[in-house]
């Protein structure tokens, strides 16, 4: 018994030394300082290529509630909340990555969703099915895709 | 300089709620077979602070979809009724008898049932929506089985009963013994569910008149449900609805017929209170 709850132990290690080794910050421990963060979640630059892609449909639907004239390929863009169009301009690095991660430690009580948490929700559900779920969910956003989808938007500047 | 950013984002949001909804006509009157004037925009009712105005969901959709519902041989909502014309008259149960057998002609006597539901029940002692009042007929003076919450025969019913008060005001009573319930449903209104943490509120409050991805909100008012959609051409209930919308939040959402969404619809009724009744509506 002893020997198995070691083994479990060690495991558990592992993983933790392999996340900290990836260099990926979790969810509970993203530190924010008035609503951005300063450091990369995955220790490393994203791929503005990829945010398209998440920005769409299926992954984080940011234009479900967002305007983006460089996606208008993408159809029925939202008008909840305001177009992202040279946010690259307005917001720092930092910025984005904290309204991305979390938007409510920048503007208190914001509809947008937190894509980068896992707990302290009323009613969780396991995704879209109605059923209930518990916590800890997955995060909406992994790490890597939150920081492809900031460098996506680092790339839209004022003209 | 730290606060700049977060203020420039207040002020124009601030400047996004300022700004009217954006509608397909303004200007747009519902009247339905040229005979009952619709009352699709008015002043919100006192209890309701979020909101000056209030609309009824048809002042939201396109022209198309709005024309459908002025006149009753275009309205496809009227299959159902004429099945549920059937229906109330068919003897069922082991009472033998029929809606009709006590309640006569529907077109009668049914006159501003629609308009005052959900309704405290004093001898139930319960709040009753026009569902649980229905299958409460069924059981007890019947002796028939009831109907399931969203089924196909309830929702027919339902529009059946809501014909002869379409064109009258909604005026559901909040206060009272209905008050407890009130005041839960206004609490689900306000609560920010699953993990997209939103509430009633956050679309049909703060945002209607915004897209939504494909979506036109509206200010989800339920003064036209049972609603015909065009979307799965059926009558759709108030509760099938809420039961979607909270599941969409990526929560776990309620049953029909739930405490917590009988609840939500007196409340969300009661937002409406001043609208035309428009059941059976027709919508997208």
């Amino acid at each position: 018994m002893k020997t198995l709850n070691l083994a479990a132990a060690a495991a558990l290690g592992l993983i933790a030394t392999m996340a900290a080794a990836d260099g990926v910050v979790a969810p509970a421990d993203v530190v924010f300082e008035d609503g951005a963060v300063e450091k990369s979640l995955t220790g490393a630059p994203g791929n503005a290529a990829n945010g398209p892609d998440i920005m769409n449909k299926g992954a984080g639907n940011c234009i479900a509630c967002h305007e983006v004239s460089a996606l208008s390929d993408l159809p029925f863009q939202g008008t909840v909340g305001p177009s992202l169009d040279g946010a690259g301009s307005r917001w720092s690095e930092a910025q984005l990555r904290g309204i991305v991660a979390n938007a409510k430690e920048m503007f208190y009580e914001s509809m947008m969703p937190s894509f980068y948490k896992t707990s302290g929700y009323i009613r969780p559900g396991d995704e879209f099915t109605g059923k209930a779920a518990s916590e800890p969910l997955p995060p909406m956003l992994s790490a890597e895709e939150i920081e492809d989808v900031v460098a996506f938007l680092m790339t839209m500047k004022d003209e | 300089m730290k606060n700049i950013y977060p203020l420039t984002a207040i002020a124009s949001s601030f400047l996004i709620a300022l700004s009217a909804p954006a509608k397909a006509d303004e200007d747009a009157k519902l009247v339905v077979n040229d005979e009952i004037e619709m009352v699709t925009e008015t002043a919100a009712p006192s209890h309701l602070e979020g909101l000056d105005t209030i609309y009824s969901g048809w002042t939201f959709r396109t022209d198309e979809t709005q024309s459908l519902q002025m006149d009753d041989f275009d309205n496809p909502a009227f299959v159902f009724v004429d099945q549920a014309m059937d229906a109330w008259d068919k003897v069922e149960g082991s009472a033998e008898k029929s809606c009709s057998s006590c309640h006569g002609d529907v077109m009668e006597s049914m006159k501003g049932v629609r308009a005052v539901y959900p309704k405290w029940n004093e001898e139930a002692g319960e709040v009753r929506t026009l569902v649980t009042q229905i299958n409460a007929c069924r059981t007890e003076q019947m002796g028939a089985e009831p109907w399931g919450y969203t089924s196909g025969k309830m929702a027919s019913m339902e529009a059946l009963i809501s014909v002869p008060s379409r064109g009258m005001p909604v005026d559901v009573a909040i206060d009272g013994p209905a008050q407890s319930m009130w005041a839960k449903g206004k609490e689900l209104y306000y609560t920010r569910f699953g993990q997209l943490e939103l509430s009633c509120a956050n679309c049909h409050e703060d945002n209607y008149g915004n897209m939504i991805r494909a979506d036109h909100l509206s200010q989800g008012q339920v003064n036209g449900f049972p609603v015909y959609r065009l979307k799965n051409t059926k009558l759709n209930t108030a509760h099938a609805r809420f039961k979607g919308c909270v599941r969409d939040t990526r929560a776990e959402t309620f049953n029909p017929g739930s405490e917590e969404f009988i609840a939500l619809e007196l409340y969300v009724a009661s937002r409406g209170n001043g609208l035309s009744v428009e059941a059976p509506s027709v919508r997208n």
